[in-house]
């Protein structure tokens, strides 16, 4: 599906930077007029999946995409170049923007928000620094559009402009620029001061010459520099910025901002240090026994939370994990299945937080205990929440099993029984936070007397709402099926097969 | 004949242009000249920026005296580079200071105030290009008297003891360079920067040039307020009309660190001042205590014009801890963040003065619910703080760029880090202000009150500064080129004039 042939190729790197960008003007300009700007976020988030599109098919061709905007020092630069890994985390930020925009319009007016024209251009930013990341060619160019995005979500989380979104959009900012200036900022320039290139090269940059000792400091610099990973004990941004309307919690903290911080760590294992490189490092272990523990530790905290969004942010920041742990594992098939996972997990939390959403505009409900029995008055979200919520647990037939099946292989593979274990009870924990919230909403009674919501008054959630939920949930349900063109997608990745035999000759070899 | 006595210019031209501000009496015709001439002089620094980057050297002496019995003006990459930033400033605080001081300065002195202004550019470009240290001195007098009656020349009259405070601090620092100059004239007989540097190398170790450089550089660290002899600074900027502060704190203090720069490498040698007086280590923990302490004490101030006074005493600690690295790109990191420091406070001063002017206050309270009533000028403060903080594609971000690579490329990875975690102040008190204009409510006393956005005359210059801030973020052609020459250069003289330098440790600071 090629519907842009007429262009030179690399040029599409800059269209897909470029038209969210343009789109975030046009909602400024056609602010006055809801249904136009309306009109402008999803005919921009269509023609940007057409372009990702279009990229995913060069990439399949092996056409090398490459593109240099600007030196900001000498020789090193703003740069892009595409590659397998970020194509795949193009496509599902691109897709999920179509939804979450039909998504965004429904909740953003059924909930009478103020300042929307704002939320839709920031929006439409934030996509445009995703893309920015998803194709970086270098180190630099990813740390640029990391904080570009920090900067750009921070107004969608603060949206409210009360006391409760100050103070988490303080923790938000504070902690994301913060880690990301003392840590990533310091690995980025410490990989400079190593090798004097900050480019992705296949394979990673760094070799036997250098010391071991500074390379295992620098994967922990990495790990905590890039905030949006939230691994322990800098996860707390990520329930912070629940305060967020839903739509921005569900693009941005199930898809775009987090995502891109598990993007980038990937990213930085695969071609920055290497998976055979990381073999090597001492601290590799370590940052892999703290993902295992934010993994389990998160998922305890997501079991206390009564407010739905509370619990499903600690249900992310454990997910997250799950990508951070396949990255260390150091196999390549743990890898390809932390890539899988990026979009598995996407499609699923994405439908949760579309449906506890829902339930805020149709009930105004925010914690569980409130939803007893809603499921019989909310039918569709409440078998979507079902079906978002199994994928997320990994059974058949979701898509979460398969990025979970790969990610188990591969710690078998290494050897790591702690984190075969560690999956299983997590996905244990999964099944106890997660089901019994539909499964009450369907079959027990309200109790009588504390009603909390009334039963006549209470219907389904706006149209536009239930479109997009129930596209997300089937989104689950077809990825399990037709996952082969993400397979072959993540079989490009140099160094990443889904393949046993493949990762055991590379290992020998 | 203009081509020819190009190099003195930027200093005559304000010299000659100030009492005749003082004469046109009006207001708007002394504004309208002092802008003029101050544009001027910045043409001129262009010119003399483009020749000293294609030719090297300029050399020009005053009266066809020639040096060394002469006053010798010389002009290189590295003073001319500081130079165009300071006659920019300069015109840009000017087009800004015609509405900003209505509300700040008594308007019998409007005329006065212009005077003052291109006295003190004039001195400032005088020192810039000098080449001669007693010369030297003298420009910085007259830049600093200046000085002292425009920051006295505030409505508010806690401005007096700031000035008077400033008056007792930098006259001590003034007679403490003459004493340095006078101790290194008494033992070379010279006054000639390139002649002094030639003898001071010829005398292996003598106390008395020793001790002149102690005199000097103590002189001139209070100049450029290092910490701890910083505390002059912030009650100046703070109650300094905000057209002054604006001016000060991008020009001034960016001046005296060239000067620092110039005693160091051209005068006394590297060699010299780092090798066999050790003061590489003393610079450097000053610097480093200048940025954390001051950064804190930035974080909890509740007066915004104080906030950035701290700031600015820890990002001189910045320029300091660059030179201090001795090295190119260590030095080159010093003349970028001089360059860039001066865009963004430059931006953030006039936006503070631009709040002063609508609210009448710059308290830290006054900032709330502004972000709606002035969104052009918080804008502006907020890109401009973003470029504080460092964030990419901002100015901030390269400068903190070539420091934190200097440092690693001695394998200084403590220095590195300390940089950044440094860094990471900025971002509380930029955003406590921030927060403070885009979240709280505007105070139900003030809603009645007409708060709106300023005058054009204020915004573009304010603008034109938040551009450069990103301009010089993403294209880093012109910084880096003249930075890197302007370097490479000191560090050439410095070489050539060090005849008996180690071997290893030019190998060392040339890589």
């Amino acid at each position: 599906m090629n519907l842009w042939q007429a262009l030179e190729p690399a040029q599409l790197i800059t269209l897909s930077i470029c038209v969210p960008f343009v789109g975030a003007l046009l909602v400024i300009a056609t602010g006055k007029i809801p249904n136009l700007r309306e009109a402008v976020t999803l005919i921009t988030a269509a023609i940007l999946f057409t372009i990702v599109l279009a990229i995913t098919d060069y990439t399949f061709q092996g056409v090398p995409l490459r593109l240099d905007v600007v030196d900001i020092f000498p020789g090193l630069g703003i740069n892009f170049v595409v590659e397998p890994l970020g194509v795949l985390f193009a496509l599902v930020a691109s897709f999920l923007w179509i939804i979450t925009s039909i998504y965004a319009i429904g909740y953003m007016r059924g909930h009478n928000e103020d300042n929307q024209t704002r939320f839709f251009c920031c929006f439409a930013l934030a996509i445009s620094s995703v893309m920015g990341i998803c194709f970086s060619g270098n180190l630099l160019t990813l740390f640029i559009f990391y904080e570009v995005l920090t900067l750009s979500t921070y107004p969608l989380v603060t949206h409210a402009g009360n006391d409760a979104a100050k103070q988490g959009g303080r923790v938000y900012l504070g902690i994301l620029l913060s880690t990301s200036i003392a840590f990533l900022l310091f690995a980025v320039l410490g990989t400079y001061a190593l090798t004097g290139t900050l480019d992705f090269r296949a394979g990673g940059i760094f070799d036997d010459s250098h010391n071991k000792v500074v390379l295992s400091v620098l994967l922990v610099l990495f790990c905590y520099g890039v905030g949006k990973a939230a691994i322990m004990p800098f996860h707390r941004w990520l329930p912070a910025a629940m305060v967020a309307p839903t739509p921005v919690s569900a693009l941005l903290h199930a898809v775009a901002v987090v995502k891109a911080g598990v993007f980038s760590i990937l990213k930085i294992v695969i071609y920055i240090f290497g998976i055979e490189g990381l073999k090597d490092l001492a601290t590799t272990d370590l940052m892999l026994y703290i993902g295992a523990a934010t993994i389990l530790l998160s998922s305890c905290i997501a079991m206390t939370k009564d407010n739905l969004k509370a619990r499903l942010a600690y249900s992310t920041v454990s997910q997250l994990s799950y990508i951070v742990v396949g990255a260390l594992l150091a196999s390549s098939i743990a890898s390809a299945g932390a890539a899988l996972h990026i979009a598995t997990h996407a499609v699923g939390k994405i439908t949760l937080f579309f449906c506890a959403g829902a339930i805020m505009v149709a009930s105004h409900k925010k914690n569980i205990s409130d939803m007893v029995g809603l499921g019989r008055k909310m039918p569709i979200t409440f078998a979507a929440f079902a079906i978002g919520a199994i994928s997320i647990i990994g059974l058949p037939p979701m898509a979460g099993t398969w990025s979970k099946w790969y990610l188990a292989i591969g710690a078998l593979e290494t050897d790591k029984l702690i984190i075969v274990a560690v999956l299983m009870i997590s996905s244990l924990l999964n099944i106890a936070y997660l089901l019994p919230i539909p499964i009450r909403a369907f079959f027990s009674k309200p109790v009588e007397g504390a009603e909390p919501w009334s039963w006549s008054q209470t219907k389904e959630a706006p149209l536009p709402i239930l479109i997009a939920l129930t596209i997300t949930s089937f989104g689950c349900l077809a990825l399990f099926f037709y996952l082969q063109p993400l397979v072959e997608l993540i079989n490009l990745i140099p160094g990443v097969s889904t393949d046993m035999a493949v990762s055991t000759n590379m290992g020998e070899g | 004949m203009l081509e020819q006595h190009l190099t003195a210019l930027p200093i005559i031209l304000p010299l000659i242009a100030a009492p005749i501000a003082l004469i046109l009496g009006r207001s708007v015709l002394s504004w309208g000249f002092a802008t003029l001439a101050s544009g001027l002089a910045f043409l001129f620094s262009w010119q003399l920026l483009s020749a000293a980057l294609s030719e090297g050297v300029i050399s020009y002496a005053v009266g066809g005296w020639a040096p060394p019995w002469g006053i010798e003006l010389r002009v290189d990459a590295a003073n001319a580079f500081v130079l165009l930033a300071v006659t920019a400033i300069s015109t840009l605080v000017l087009v800004y200071s015609k509405d900003s001081i209505e509300k700040e300065v008594k308007a019998a002195n409007h005329s006065l105030f212009y005077t003052a202004h291109l006295l003190c550019l004039a001195g400032l470009s005088g020192i810039l290009i000098t080449g001669d240290a007693f010369n030297l001195f003298v420009f910085l007098e007259i830049s600093s008297l200046a000085t002292y009656t425009l920051v006295s020349l505030a409505s508010d009259r806690r401005c007096l003891t700031a000035a008077f405070r400033y008056l007792v601090m930098g006259t001590i620092g003034a007679t403490f360079i003459l004493i340095g100059v006078g101790l290194l004239y008494m033992k070379t007989g010279t006054l000639n920067m390139m002649d002094l540097a030639v003898r001071i190398d010829a005398y292996d170790s003598s106390r008395t040039i020793n001790t002149g450089l102690a005199f000097i550089m103590v002189g001139v660290s209070i100049k450029l307020a290092l910490f701890p002899l910083h505390m002059w600074l912030p009650p100046a900027y703070t109650h300094a009309p905000s057209a002054v502060t604006a001016f000060l704190a991008s020009t001034a203090t960016k001046v005296a660190v060239y000067v620092m720069i110039r005693f160091i490498f051209t005068v006394f040698g590297i060699d010299h001042v780092f090798v066999d007086m050790g003061m590489g280590l003393i610079l450097m923990a000053l610097a480093v205590v200048a940025i954390f302490k001051c950064s804190y004490m930035a974080t909890v101030q509740s007066n915004v014009k104080t906030v950035l006074a701290y700031s600015s005493v820890a990002q001189i600690g910045y320029m300091i801890l660059g030179l201090s690295l001795v090295s190119v790109t260590g030095l080159m990191a010093s003349m970028i963040h001089i360059f860039n420091h001066a865009l963004m406070k430059g931006a953030l001063f006039m936006a503070v003065g631009a709040v002063f002017y609508r609210v009448g206050s710059v308290d830290i309270k006054a900032f709330a619910g502004l972000g709606r009533k002035m969104p052009l000028t918080m804008a502006a403060f907020t890109i401009a703080g973003l470029s504080i903080i460092g964030v990419p594609l901002t100015a901030g971000f390269v400068s903190k760029w070539y420091l934190v690579t200097a440092a690693l490329e001695q394998g200084n990875w403590t220095v590195a880090a300390l940089v950044l975690i440094g860094s990471l102040f900025a971002i509380v008190y930029i955003g406590r202000i921030l927060e403070a204009a885009y979240f709280q409510k505007l105070p139900e006393s003030r809603s009645s009150e007409n708060i709106k956005e300023i005058s054009w005359l204020m915004l573009v210059p304010m603008w034109v500064l938040v551009i450069a801030n990103i301009y010089f973020g993403v294209d880093t052609s012109l910084t880096t080129e003249a930075a890197n020459s302007a370097s490479e250069w000191l560090f050439q003289t410095n070489n050539i004039l060090e005849n008996n330098m180690v071997e290893g440790n030019s190998q060392e600071v040339s890589s």
